[in-house]
């Protein structure tokens, strides 16, 4: 039944966990609207039937009377309507639990980073290697994808699985799937974003355990893992500069105990220090300012590729649960050629 | 707020009035006039044009999309076609076509006045429709735009087409509203003839007020959107460019804030053409006149809490989605009040088939329908895979089409006898209404299902296997235009050769249908005062069959 | 049949043109117009408002900091002069009211200097900002504030005196007017009415500032 539906309906295949229950209910309602639509109309050419005009009558003439009164029961009226409310408001409860669990990712999620950009896709994984334009999973695990983007607003949407979410410059955003089957998902940007914005496309191609063990051997394996190839590469663009990674104070915050600590902005808010914190700090570093340092650090826009962000990323994980030998605080006052700021804000 | 008793007004010329269409006849006289009526008709024309150029944009979007991949055009060409296709349809049909054309015709008289609150004001409105309708057409002249009628930024601040003089145009399309509903709120609250109550006005009067609070309060956030676009765009503010700390969905928020209640500006007043044609045809009065009136109002006003349900998927919140979700089902409830009631003042009716009826009858399946498919989409969790497919795209043409355009062909039937003093040809009335709602049905309907397989909008070439959908729509969209200028053919011959009509060839009771076929310039010799309503089917002499619900015979 | 000139209209007293058969009942149709409009110039600064709001929720402490650096001596001052200015329009609408045009035509003219003290200190205000860097979006270039909040701060402010500003001179222009017709007594104590509405648009530009000003002086 569900098969008969889902292809009387030109629903893609239901590749994905979620994409069964989005399909009944979306059967329900389109049902449910086929079957008002149609009843309507059918009442109003029974009615446009039973109580036409005989043709002597006459369109017009004011001596076309009306028929008799109609009186319409008070009590259909409300019962009509408040069964409609009631069941629109239903759809709604069903469709927001629903929608809840399509945003929710799962606990433990594989964490994937894409960035779209005009135009096409790129994922960075987390064993630190790079994919343009095919996206490979494993089936049967949950899989989180964080996103964002490097001009334009795109939106990464995977019709076998029922998800979409957009893909926003300056913030992150976040889609879930778990694969139930092995194969190929056509990926379609959904959000038009130029030019070439129709032939935007991707794959993801979800293999199985032994499958994507075999991928993911059979790549040009790192040398290094994800981690120490951040370490590498931060050391390469400049990052160890103005960061230490042993707590010592300096023109940065230190690396060191960050990655997931609770940090205090100069704007008074206090935000955590997670992959979409400090993937923003490389890209636009000016929106958000650990209080008590400079505004000073460069945007790596266009230096880091998505796989390298990734592999800092990683690198600061690790330092993350290194102790920093002293609380993080801002340089002293005297440290040469640095100004402190003027005033901290309170 | 009733103007002066009637007998109180200076004995008037014993003048029997021309019609409106021969009271002068210069050029002059038209562009300079101030009649309500010449106002209203030369929106109509201009509607018209808009509506033309609009659909050869949507022909050519069909066209090339028969092929998969590149079918004659390009994809710079191609973008450009659907954003002037949106901003013309839009701006320039659906928003002014029935409030402006028809209401600017039939409000006054239709509350027993002489014109509109403020004439020349009303004149003005036309001429900065104008102005407005011209600078769109410059941008596609100059260069064309290509961001969507949408505008979502970044993509407008850093598009290379020509988004300056397109926000501009669309700046003063909008001050054209403002005028036009700013107009009829006063000539509705100050206007009405001794006798016309608030509950003895036509419905479509209701309409045109709840269409016009909307057009007053909403369309200004729209200016302010899209000039700050343009000064994102020239002067580089940044608010919208994250680059300079903006945040480009506050953009689609502001966008939406207009662009949600705008679609009820479109759709309200066709509603109004709907009540008048059902009572009309049927001769029965309003199964419930409050039920009707009051909704329009329920619709205006809880229309501008459920903007959000644009943007379900652009990364909000799951309370935000929640609360818009369920505010969409409120307003669709509205709508379901005014089906239900429609449906039931046919009930016993005695009912004349006409092509205004015919429409009606479309209208009943393609609005309900597409009602109902953006229930679906408020459902939010189904909006995940519908959102900018091709599902979208057909919900909300079968509510503008099937809907509003319907509507529009309606009022073109229903009142073309009064405003002409001519009957069209029934027959052809018959042929193009079926070709237009086959046609309108056969492009649409596959687009439902082009959305469920995953088709997004906007796509200049898609996967292969979306094809036989979109030939099929294409195929749909050639019988839809056909219709639509079969309607005009007859129409326009109908004008030049038709049959004369009395005053009232529907046996009518509503109030336009009360002076003569054309109305002369001033509408009434003196100031009525009706003693029936104007759903007054069912008494002798004065009494109910207006506002009064719980009809006894 | 031929028609030459077009239909006259059915008199109407004191040769008022337009639907309206009365004084009373045109003058009762301009003030509800006038409220309407004004209502859509309010949805037309609710859209800067809501932006600030949106932009001040991420921004914080930053909006906190620019608006101290703005010179609160001008915003304050400013709020004192619209308020004066709209109590000499309120005057002008009484004097009218009450047969003495000459009056009237003074307090007009108070108001409409009032009026230009307001821009005058504007642009003092904008001329000291552009001399620190502080202009708006991209050519922002003020050292003590740097950041993206103190930038958007000062383009939201940028863009909310500005528009305010456009509708103080379009309001400058209706008081103008106005003068002129008191001073021709084309508006006068039978016919107040124009200047009674043109005296409301005033006003909303007044409280529209007095939105603004504890929004960019005061927080």
């Amino acid at each position: 039944m569900n098969e008969l539906l889902r292809q009387l309906l030109y629903l893609p295949p239901q590749a994905s966990t979620v994409a069964r229950g989005v399909d009944h209910f979306h059967m329900v309602v389109i049902i449910t609207s086929v079957l008002g639509a149609v009843g309507v109309a059918a009442a109003v050419a029974l009615f446009l039937i039973r109580y036409g005009r005989r043709r002597e009558e006459g369109r017009g003439g004011m001596r076309a009377a009306g028929g008799r009164v109609a009186h319409v029961p008070f009590g259909l009226e409300i019962g009509v309507i408040g069964g409609l409310l009631a069941l629109f408001v239903t759809f709604g409860v069903i469709g927001f639990r629903q929608f809840v669990h399509l945003r929710t990712p799962p606990p433990g999620a594989m964490e994937i980073y894409v960035v779209g950009k005009q135009w096409m896709w790129s994922y960075a994984y987390p064993d630190g290697s790079a994919t343009n334009h095919d996206l490979y999973v494993p089936v049967g695990k949950p899989i989180k994808l964080l996103m964002t983007s490097r001009d334009v607003i795109h939106s990464f949407w995977v019709p076998a699985f029922r998800q979409k979410q957009d893909v926003v410059p300056g913030r992150m955003t976040t889609l879930w799937f778990e694969v139930a089957e092995p194969g190929t998902y056509e990926v379609l940007c959904a959000e038009y974003c130029g030019t070439q914005h129709s032939t935007m496309r991707g794959r993801v191609i979800a293999l199985d355990a032994e499958a994507y063990a075999r991928w993911s051997e059979g790549r040009a394996a790192p040398e290094q893992d994800l981690a120490a190839q951040g370490e590498r590469r931060a050391a390469e663009v400049g990052c160890l500069r103005c960061h230490t990674v042993d707590g010592a104070p300096h023109i940065g915050p230190t690396f060191a105990g960050m990655f997931g600590s609770q940090v205090r902005l100069a704007t008074g808010q206090r935000v955590v220090a997670d992959a979409a914190y400090v993937t923003e700090s490389m890209m636009d570093p000016e929106v958000k300012i650990h209080a008590g340092f400079l505004p000073v650090m460069p945007s790596y826009r266009g230096i880091l590729q998505a796989g390298d962000t990734a592999a800092i990323v990683a690198y600061l994980r690790k330092l993350g649960e290194v102790t920093a030998s002293q609380p993080v605080s801002p340089p002293a006052q005297g440290l040469p050629g640095v100004h402190a700021p003027a005033e901290e804000i309170p | 707020m009733i103007p002066d008793h009637p007998a109180a007004a200076p004995a008037e010329p014993v003048v029997h009035e021309i019609d409106f269409w021969r009271d002068g006849r210069t050029v002059g006289s038209w562009l300079l006039t101030k009649d309500h009526k010449r106002i209203g008709i030369m929106f109509l024309a201009g509607v018209t044009l808009a509506l033309l150029v609009g659909g050869v944009f949507a022909l050519i979007l069909r066209l090339e999309l028969l092929t998969p991949d590149r079918t004659f055009i390009g994809p710079n060409a191609f973008n450009q076609l659907f954003t002037h296709h949106g901003v013309v349809m839009i701006f320039l049909f659906m928003i002014p076509a029935i409030p402006a054309g028809f209401g600017n015709f039939f409000v006054p008289i239709m509350i027993g006045a002489r014109d509109v609150a403020f004439p020349r004001l009303n004149l003005a409105s036309f001429y900065v429709y104008v102005a407005g309708a011209i600078l769109l057409l410059a941008t596609l002249l100059i260069g064309g735009l290509d961001t969507g009628w949408t505008f979502y930024t970044p993509y407008s601040t850093t598009s290379y087409s020509t988004v300056a003089l397109a926000v501009v145009g669309v700046f003063v399309v909008g001050v054209s509203s403002i005028l036009t509903g700013l107009n009829f709120i006063v000539t509705i609250h100050t206007l009405r003839a001794e006798g016309v109550t608030w509950h003895r006005m036509p419905l479509f009067v209701w309409a045109i007020y709840a269409t016009s609070i909307i057009q007053v309060l909403a369309t200004p956030v729209l200016g302010m959107s899209v000039l700050l676009v343009g000064a994102d765009r020239v002067l580089h503010w940044g608010l919208f460019e994250p680059a300079l700390g903006g945040d480009p969905v506050l953009f689609q928020h502001l966008f939406w804030f207009y662009s949600h209640p705008a679609v009820y500006i479109m759709i309200l007043p066709a509603m109004g053409v709907v009540s008048e044609v059902v009572s009309s045809f049927s001769h029965n009065p309003p199964i419930s006149y409050r039920a009707i009136a009051y909704s329009s109002l329920g619709i205006a006003f809880i229309g501008f809490l459920t903007w959000g349900h644009h943007m379900f998927v652009s990364g909000m919140s799951v309370f935000d989605a929640g609360a818009f979700g369920i505010l969409s089902m409120f307003v669709a409830i509205f709508s379901a009040v005014k089906v239900f009631t429609w449906t039931a003042t046919l009930y016993r009716g005695r009912i004349a088939v006409t092509t205004p009826l015919l429409y009606f009858f479309g209208f009943t399946f393609l609005f309900v329908f597409g009602g109902m498919s953006g229930v679906a989409l408020a459902t939010a969790s189904l909006d995940i895979p519908w959102h900018d497919t091709y599902f979208v795209v057909a919900h909300f043409h079968f509510i503008m089409v099937g809907g509003t355009l319907t509507g529009f062909l309606a009022a073109l039937h229903y009142w073309f006898p009064k405003v002409t003093g001519r009957m069209y040809s029934e027959r052809w009335g018959l042929v193009s209404s079926m070709l237009v709602t086959l046609g309108f049905f056969f492009t649409f309907m596959p687009q439902f299902l082009l959305g469920n397989a995953g088709m997004p909008r906007r796509y200049w070439s898609y996967p292969a296997h979306y094809q036989w959908m979109n030939v099929l729509s294409t195929a749909g969209a050639s019988v839809l235009a056909l219709g639509l200028l079969i309607t005009f053919g007859y129409l326009t011959a109908a004008v030049l050769r038709g049959r004369r009509a009395g005053p009232n060839p529907w046996g009518s009771r509503s109030y336009e249908w009360r002076v003569p076929s054309p109305p002369p310039t001033h509408n009434f010799e003196t100031l009525p005062r009706w003693r029936k309503g104007p759903y007054d089917y069912h008494y002798g002499n004065g009494g109910a069959g207006n506002g009064d619900d719980r009809q006894h015979a | 049949m031929a028609t030459t000139a077009s239909t006259p209209e059915p008199a109407a007293p004191h040769g008022l043109a337009g639907p309206y058969h009365s004084v009373p009942a045109r003058d009762n149709a301009l003030h509800l117009g006038v409220w309407v409009f004004l209502g859509s110039e309010t949805l037309l600064f609710a859209a800067l408002f809501a932006l600030y709001a949106g932009y001040r929720a991420g921004y914080g402490a930053d909006f906190h900091t620019a608006a101290h650096h703005n010179e609160m001596w001008i915003g304050s001052l400013n709020t004192l002069v619209l308020i004066v200015s709209s109590f000499f329009v309120a005057w002008a609408v009484h004097l009218v009211r009450t047969g003495r045009p000459r009056p009237a035509v003074w307090s007009l003219a108070a108001t409409i200097l009032l009026g230009l003290t307001f821009l005058g200190l504007k642009t003092l205000e904008y001329t000291h900002h552009f001399a620190e860097g502080i202009k708006p979006g991209a050519a922002y270039a003020n050292e003590a504030l740097p950041g993206p909040g103190p930038r958007m701060f000062f383009t939201l402010y940028y863009a909310m005196t500005g528009l305010h500003a456009l509708h103080v001179i379009a309001g400058l222009i209706v008081i103008a007017c106005m003068l002129i017709g008191v001073r021709r007594l084309r508006i006068n104590a039978a016919r107040p009415t124009l200047l009674e509405i043109g005296g409301l648009y005033w006003h909303l530009v007044d409280i529209v500032w007095i939105f603004l000003w504890p929004l960019l002086y005061l927080t």
